[in-house]
C-alpha cells in the first residue's frame, strides 16, 4: 500500500462514515455538518483522480454556497421530528425501490469481473503540465457546447422562477427604498438659513 | 535536501521514507509561513490600533515595552495582549453546544490559513504550485463563513445568532462579485496559477499591472474583500450597537482570540491576493536599476502593507452601512459592473490584430 492508497482509503472512510452520518443523526445541523464533511472527502477523492477543477468546484460551490444556505435554513427551522415521520410508510416502498437500484449499481461495479470490466485500461496518469482545468472547458465550449447552454437557460429559467414565486409587494406595509435613499442630496433634506446674529444692546 | 531525504529513507525504508520526507519538508514550509503570518497579524491589531489613534488625534498603546526600552513605548502591546488572552478562562454557555461552540474558531482559522498555500511570494518561493490556484484561494475563502455560522447557532443565544445570519447573506453576495472580479484576472493570464499570474503582469512598468486595465474590477474586489473579512464598514455581523457583538458574543479567553486572528489573517490575504492579482505581486513598479535591485518579496510586502492600510482607513473613516443598503451594493452594483466588465474585456481580447494597435492596448490585450 503506497501513501496514495493510503489517502484514497482515509477519504473513502470518512466518506462512508459521514454519509451515514447524515441520515442516521436526529439533529438536523450535525446532518448537513456531515454533509459538508462528506462533500470535502469526495473532493479528496476527485483530486487523486487529477480532476482538481472538479473536486475544487465541488468545494466551491456545494460547501461554499449551497450548504451554507442549507444551513441557514435548517437552523431557522423549529423541525418537528413527529411531523417529518408520519409519511414514512407511505413513500417506504418508493424508497426501498430506489435502494434496490442503488444496490443492483453497486454490485454491477463490485462484481466487475462479470461484466468484463477487467479489460478496461487503466488511466494514464498526466503530466504536470495538465491542466484539468483547460481540458474540462476545451471540451464544455467546443464538443458539449449545446448540451451545457441547455444547462444554463434551465439554471436561469429556475432562478427567475424562484424569484417570480418569492417575490411578492406588500401595500399595506412601508418599507424603505433604499435606490432612493442613496440618490438623496443634501438640498432635498438640508435647509440652510442664513440668520444675522442680533446685536447686543 | 539530498543527505536529509537518504536520511529519512534509512529511518522509514526507501517505500515510505520518501513519502515521510515530503511531509516533514511541507510541514517545515508551512511553519516558515504560518509563524511570520501570526506575527504580522500581532503586529497588525498593534498598527491597527496606533493608525486609528493618530487619525482620531490620540495616542494609542504607548506603555509595554520589552525590557524597559522607552523608544519601544507601546510595541510589547500585542504580546502582553496574547498572554493576557491565553491566561483567560474560556466559558462555555449553559445552553450551548459544547462540541460546535469550540469547534467554530477553529473553522474560522484553518481556511484563512490553508489558503496561504498557493500563494507566490516569489517566482520560486511558493509551497504548492498548482494549476488551480485561484480556484482554490475562492473555495478556501469561502469557508470561513462556516466558524461564524456554526459559533452563531451553538452559543444558543439570539444576538449571536442574528450575527451569524447577517454574516451567512453577506458573505454568500458577496463572493459572486468577487468570483466575477476574479474570473476578469484569469481571462486577462489565461491561467488559473497565481505564479502565472503575476508573470502576465511583467513588463517595463506599472503600466503594465492588471490594475489599469481592471481598475473597477480591483475596486469591485477590494471592497468585497472587505465585506467579505467582515470588517468596517461592512462588519454587521459584529454590530455592536445593535447585536452587541454578533457571532462572538459569547466567546471569552482563546476562544474569542482565534476569531480575532482570523479576521487578521483574512485580512492580510485579502491585502496579499490584491497586490498579487492587481498590483504586480513581486514585480517592481518600473523595471530600471534601484528598483529592479530590490528583491520581490520585499516589494510584495511593501504592497501588502499599503493595502492593509486601506483596511485601516476604512475602519477609521466610514460609518457602519445598513444591511439592505449592503446587499444592494453587493446585488445591484457590483454584480452588474463584473458582469458588464467581463462580456467587454471578452470583446476586447478578441479583437483583431490591425485594431489592437492603434491604440495602446497591446500593452494588455497581446
Amino acid at each position: 500500500m503506497n501513501f496514495q492508497d493510503f489517502l484514497f482509503y482515509f477519504f473513502s472512510g470518512v466518506l462512508v462514515f459521514s454519509a451515514l452520518g447524515v441520515i442516521t443523526l436526529r439533529n438536523p445541523v450535525y446532518a448537513a455538518l456531515l454533509l459538508v464533511l462528506a462533500f470535502f472527502s469526495s473532493a479528496g477523492i476527485w483530486l487523486l483522480l487529477e480532476a482538481e477543477f472538479l473536486a475544487i468546484t465541488l468545494v466551491l460551490v456545494y460547501v461554499g454556497a449551497v450548504m451554507v444556505l442549507f444551513l441557514f435554513v435548517v437552523m431557522m427551522l423549529d423541525i418537528n421530528l413527529e411531523q417529518l415521520r408520519e409519511g414514512f410508510w407511505k413513500w417506504f416502498p418508493f424508497g426501498a425501490l430506489l435502494s434496490l437500484v442503488l444496490a443492483i449499481e453497486m454490485s454491477m461495479v463490485l462484481m466487475g469481473k462479470q461484466f468484463n470490466l477487467e479489460n478496461m485500461p487503466v488511466p494514464q496518469p498526466h503530466g504536470t503540465d495538465y491542466s484539468n482545468t483547460k481540458e474540462l472547458g476545451r471540451l464544455i465550449y467546443t464538443e458539449y457546447v449545446y448540451a451545457f447552454e441547455l444547462a444554463a437557460v434551465i439554471l436561469l429559467v429556475a432562478m427567475v422562477a424562484a424569484i417570480a414565486l418569492t417575490l411578492r409587494y406588500r401595500t399595506d406595509k412601508k418599507s424603505p427604498n433604499p435606490s432612493k435613499q442613496v440618490a438623496v442630496k443634501r438640498e432635498d433634506r438640508l435647509r440652510i438659513v442664513c440668520i444675522p446674529s442680533e446685536s447686543k444692546e | 535536501m539530498d543527505y536529509t531525504q537518504q536520511l529519512f529513507e534509512q529511518m522509514f525504508g526507501t517505500e515510505w521514507g520518501i513519502t515521510v520526507f515530503i511531509l516533514a519538508k511541507n510541514l517545515f514550509y508551512i511553519f516558515a509561513i504560518v509563524v511570520p503570518l501570526l506575527l504580522a497579524v500581532a503586529y497588525l491589531t498593534f498598527a491597527e490600533r496606533k493608525i486609528i489613534a493618530y487619525m482620531q488625534i490620540r495616542v494609542g498603546p504607548n506603555r509595554v515595552t520589552f525590557f524597559g526600552i522607552p523608544w519601544l513605548r507601546g510595541w510589547g502591546q500585542p504580546i502582553a495582549d496574547a498572554v493576557k488572552a491565553i491566561m483567560k478562562e474560556i466559558i462555555i454557555p449553559t445552553g450551548a453546544n459544547k462540541f460546535l461552540f469550540l469547534l467554530a474558531p477553529i473553522l474560522t482559522i484553518a481556511p484563512a490559513l490553508a489558503a496561504w498555500a498557493v500563494v507566490p511570494f516569489s517566482p520560486e518561493l511558493v509551497l504548492a504550485d498548482i494549476n488551480a490556484g485561484l480556484l482554490y484561494i475562492l473555495a478556501m475563502t469561502s469557508l470561513g463563513v462556516y466558524g461564524v455560522i456554526i459559533a452563531g447557532w451553538a452559543s444558543n443565544s439570539k444576538y449571536a445568532f442574528l450575527g451569524s445570519m447577517r454574516s451567512a447573506a453577506q458573505v454568500v453576495s458577496y463572493e459572486l462579485a468577487m468570483g466575477f472580479a476574479l474570473v476578469c484576472v484569469l481571462m486577462m493570464a489565461e491561467s488559473l496559477n497565481l505564479g502565472d499570474i503575476v508573470k502576465g503582469q511583467q513588463g517595463d512598468s506599472f503600466l503594465n499591472w492588471y490594475l489599469i486595465p481592471l481598475f473597477p474590477m480591483f475596486l469591485v474586489y477590494f471592497i468585497s474583500g472587505v465585506a467579505e473579512t467582515n470588517r468596517a464598514p461592512f462588519d454587521v455581523a459584529e454590530g455592536e450597537s445593535e447585536i452587541v457583538a454578533g457571532f462572538h458574543v459569547d466567546y471569552s479567553g482563546m476562544a474569542f482570540t482565534v476569531f480575532f486572528l482570523a479576521e487578521y489573517a483574512n485580512m492580510i490575504l485579502v491585502a496579499t491576493l490584491t497586490s498579487i492579482m492587481f498590483l504586480g505581486g513581486w514585480l517592481p513598479p518600473l523595471n530600471i536599476a534601484p528598483f529592479n535591485l530590490i528583491p520581490g518579496i520585499v516589494w510584495l510586502l511593501m504592497k501588502i502593507a499599503f493595502m492593509l492600510f486601506f483596511f485601516l482607513w476604512f475602519r477609521a473613516t466610514f460609518p457602519r452601512y445598513r444591511y439592505d443598503q449592503i446587499m444592494r451594493l453587493g446585488w445591484k452594483i457590483f454584480i452588474p459592473i463584473t458582469l458588464i466588465w467581463i462580456l467587454l474585456l471578452g470583446i476586447l481580447l478578441q479583437l483583431p490584430e490591425s485594431s489592437k494597435e492603434l491604440f495602446p492596448l497591446n500593452l494588455w490585450f497581446k
